[in-house]
């Protein structure tokens, strides 16, 4: 079957204005947005520009905005959107660089923010850490988190406030909270006890309902809140005793 | 221009490895096409092998079985020395990976857990459920932010500078700018990866079109054993996204259209679990009689394994399988086909990564030292891109440290880059001509059908014929586009070039290679001859074209026996 594919396309350097371009295509039903969005510039258009790599939902390079949601080109179908006709444009919330290719800079500097590594607090012991499974299982969905940026697009408050470090962020800071092979101090929680930090977060979910890899940084997020007002409950009861 | 001791090409596993062991005090930096985190690394699933024996199966384990494994697995090519030092040095490798934050999944006692894998006599695959590389990956790239390992992501280095036969830096495009840059550098070290997507069935990311080990040939460095190209079993029919080896090392069975578990008939002892050689020819052998389904592939079953141990140790495969083939593998079997998967041969070096160029050094995937011969064993590469990537970053080092600052050749390096700006303007400024994309798929096409699995004289000269034929066509090539930025199309013209001369070393070594080992069976000459062919082949580039030569092989404890599994 004949698609309608409309896909934004801007070159900022020669451009006015990001503007539509349309391609008609007849991609396999099975294949995903990526192979047919490949497909276009392989046979029709080799100008376009968009990021890939891995084309199964693990290296976080195609998220992209398809018929207004936000998701991974690799893992969305062409039969599963059931229309004739497909819109796709690069995620929001971040500046166009060519095409379907964003400045994901800001993104990543929010992760670089909040130490995003292990900080133990002594050596490891030489034949490894004996941990219990089910303290990892606690970290298992923000384990899968793969920077693809979706959450960040998504976020209404990094939208409008461009210093909140956005979900991806916080939740990682989380995952390694909830390390126990990690030590970090309290004390590095400020770099996220405020309001462009956990404090910023509006609560609407977008970054849940959007996660290619069911992260659920809102569950970070608040689990972030939780262990931070224990931590000044517990600090408080100890100046009054 | 812009001057550093060591450039490291590549942002996997290996390159990442690197640049935590570089000398800190050294001016380093990675140059990547793509942001680290997409690098194929973050892909591999079911492991990385190390003789901890965790696993109470495997108490008995020891590097030197681990080693005596990949040795046999290599089908005896593989040199023990190389052997011996990367399964000694995976014990504490892994240590430093868990200490680093490498979320492994644990045994009840709180231990690294292990598994079962392909052609090891003992469970010693660590892993973190099924997406081992991605968290190996991630890991390492937080501990270069911890760091502050510099990174310029997004740069495709289109040329390696060699001149008086010493490395002097490469030429790299800037995609975000769309500028040529000269950059020098003492010591470079490719972590290019493999160049799976010369295949068009491949299990590897579309990125991975291998152009690294192109250029280190082009710069005169040789190839070696790059006939052996490894098939993976087990990928999901029709888009070949791979399949761990895991799901048969957690008890996996493979059966043909007869509901039959058609492995008895190629290894009876080890079944599903034999080397991948040997079960993807089995496969194939299997659709080839007509025993696959529809023709086409035969069935992974993992059902009896039972829905709580798929949720908890295959859950990726489990996503993989739900939206790419829309089944469930709780209750359906996985419609399976080999596909490429992995490059035994690559660049030339030794077991330190130095290579015959001064200063020019290479881990990983596009690097041959060799530890993986003529077959890799699973679990085994991760493994090489840790360890000898790290070798590699100390090996540079300590060459840098030695090396004195030397300014005769910067205009060479300068020189070259301007050399490529005429070039993207040419090209530019072609009205017509062909579409590197269609030449790409051709290609792929071409060493699919001709060069897979089984072998043949006849096929490979055919093969041969084609490569000549796309590299005259190619001289034709033109860019599309006129955005000089992000043009993706010269990124692929700049990699096809290389991958032309990767496809026709491969096809090169395998017709000469008159015998069959490893991942290399040719139907004309069905049996490994150790008296003529127990010796890598090196092919080097002069004016004339490639020159085929040899090397021994590093043999010493275990003999070449016949493989029987």
């Amino acid at each position: 079957m004949d698609i309608q594919f409309k896909i934004l396309r801007y070159d900022p350097i020669k451009d006015e204005a990001p503007h539509f371009r349309n391609y008609t295509s007849r991609p396999d039903p099975k294949d995903s947005i990526l192979e047919a969005i490949k497909q276009i510039r392989d046979e029709q258009d080799p100008s376009l520009s968009f990021r890939y790599s891995c084309r199964e939902a693990v290296c976080g390079s195609c998220a992209m905005v398809i018929n207004g949601a936000i998701t991974l080109a690799c893992r969305t179908t062409v039969e599963s959107l059931k229309i004739g006709r497909i819109v796709i444009e690069p995620l929001p919330n971040l500046e166009i660089q060519k095409d379907l290719i964003v400045d994901m800079d800001p993104f990543y500097l929010s992760m670089k923010t909040i130490q995003p590594y292990l900080l133990p607090s002594e050596e490891p012991p030489e034949t490894g850490h004996r941990i219990i499974e089910r303290k990892m299982e606690n970290i298992d969905q923000y384990i899968n988190c793969i920077w693809c940026g979706s959450c960040y697009a998504a976020c209404p408050v990094a939208s409008r406030d461009h210093r909140y470090l956005g979900p991806a962020a916080l939740a990682k800071l989380y995952r390694f909270i909830k390390d126990p092979r990690d030590g970090r101090p309290s004390t590095h929680w400020k770099i996220v006890d405020n309001e462009k930090g956990l404090w910023g977060c509006d609560t609407v979910f977008r970054c849940n309902e959007v996660c290619p890899k069911e992260v659920r940084p809102a569950d970070g997020i608040e689990g972030l809140r939780r262990e931070i007002i224990a931590h000044k409950a517990k600090k408080l009861l100890k100046k009054k005793s | 221009m812009k001057n550093f001791d060591i450039l490291i090409v590549g942002g996997g596993l290996a390159g990442l490895s690197a640049a935590l062991n570089a000398p800190p005090r050294l001016k380093v930096a990675v140059i990547s096409k793509v942001h680290p985190l997409r690098s194929h690394s973050v892909a591999a699933q079911g492991g990385i092998n190390a003789a901890l024996g965790n696993n109470p199966d495997g108490k008995d384990d020891s590097w030197k079985k681990h080693a005596y494994d990949t040795v046999k697995g290599s089908d005896f090519l593989a040199d023990q020395d190389a052997v011996n030092l990367m399964c000694k040095s995976a014990i504490p490798a892994l240590y430093e990976m868990d200490g680093l934050g490498a979320p492994f999944s644990r045994f009840t006692d709180g231990c690294i857990a292990q598994r079962p894998f392909g052609g090891a006599g003992y469970p010693r695959t660590c892993y973190a459920a099924d997406r081992t590389g991605m968290v190996l990956l991630h890991t390492l790239y937080e501990q270069c932010i911890r760091k502050n390992v510099h990174f310029h992501d997004e740069w495709l280095v289109t040329n390696l500078v060699v001149h008086e036969g010493r490395c002097q830096g490469v030429v790299a495009y800037d995609l975000a700018s769309g500028k040529i840059m000269p950059l020098k550098a003492k010591a470079v070290i490719f972590a290019t990866g493999g160049y799976g997507r010369v295949y068009l069935r491949s299990t590897n990311a579309f990125i991975n079109l291998g152009s690294g080990i192109g250029m280190a040939y082009k710069a005169g460095i040789p190839l070696k054993d790059m006939e052996f190209v490894q098939f993976h079993p087990t990928s999901l029919y029709g888009k070949n996204i791979l399949i761990t080896e895991g799901a048969r090392g957690e008890g996996g069975y493979l059966y043909n259209n007869k509901g039959r578990r058609f492995m008895e008939d190629y290894a009876p002892s080890a079944m599903e679990l034999a080397p991948r050689d040997i079960v993807a020819r089995a496969i194939q052998t299997e659709i080839d009689k007509g025993n696959g389904i529809d023709d086409r592939f035969v069935h992974l079953d993992l059902r009896h394994l039972g829905r709580e141990k798929l949720l908890k140790r295959l859950p990726g495969i489990r996503d993989i399988c739900l939206l790419f083939a829309g089944i469930d593998l709780i209750d359906s079997p996985i419609p399976i086909e080999p596909a490429q998967h992995y490059s035994m041969g690559g660049i030339d070096v030794d077991a330190t990564c130095a290579s015959s160029v001064e200063g020019f050094y290479a881990a990983g995937e596009c690097a041959c030292i060799s530890v993986h011969g003529a077959n890799r064993l699973g679990g085994n590469s991760l493994l090489d891109a840790v360890v000898f990537g790290k070798i590699a970053g100390r090996t540079a080092g300590e060459y840098v440290e030695g090396a004195a600052e030397d300014n005769r050749f910067d205009r060479v390096i300068v020189q070259h880059a301007a050399e490529w700006n005429t070039k993207v303007e040419t090209l530019m400024a072609k009205d017509g001509g062909e579409n590197i994309y269609k030449l790409l798929f051709e290609l792929k096409d071409v060493m699919s059908e001709k060069t897979g699995i089984f072998r043949s004289k006849k096929n490979l000269e055919e093969a041969l014929q084609a490569i000549s034929t796309l590299r005259e066509r190619y001289q034709n090539a033109y860019i599309f586009g006129s955005c000089r930025r992000y043009c993706q199309e010269f990124v692929t013209l700049v990699e096809f070039d290389s991958m032309l001369d990767i496809a026709e070393v491969i096809v090169l070594g395998a017709i000469n290679r008159e015998e069959t080992r490893g991942s290399h069976f040719r139907l004309d000459f069905d049996k490994r001859n150790d008296d003529d062919w127990l010796k890598h082949t090196l092919v080097t580039p002069s004016e004339k074209g490639p020159v085929i030569g040899y090397k021994d092989v590093t043999l010493g404890e275990y003999e070449p026996v016949e493989r029987k599994y």
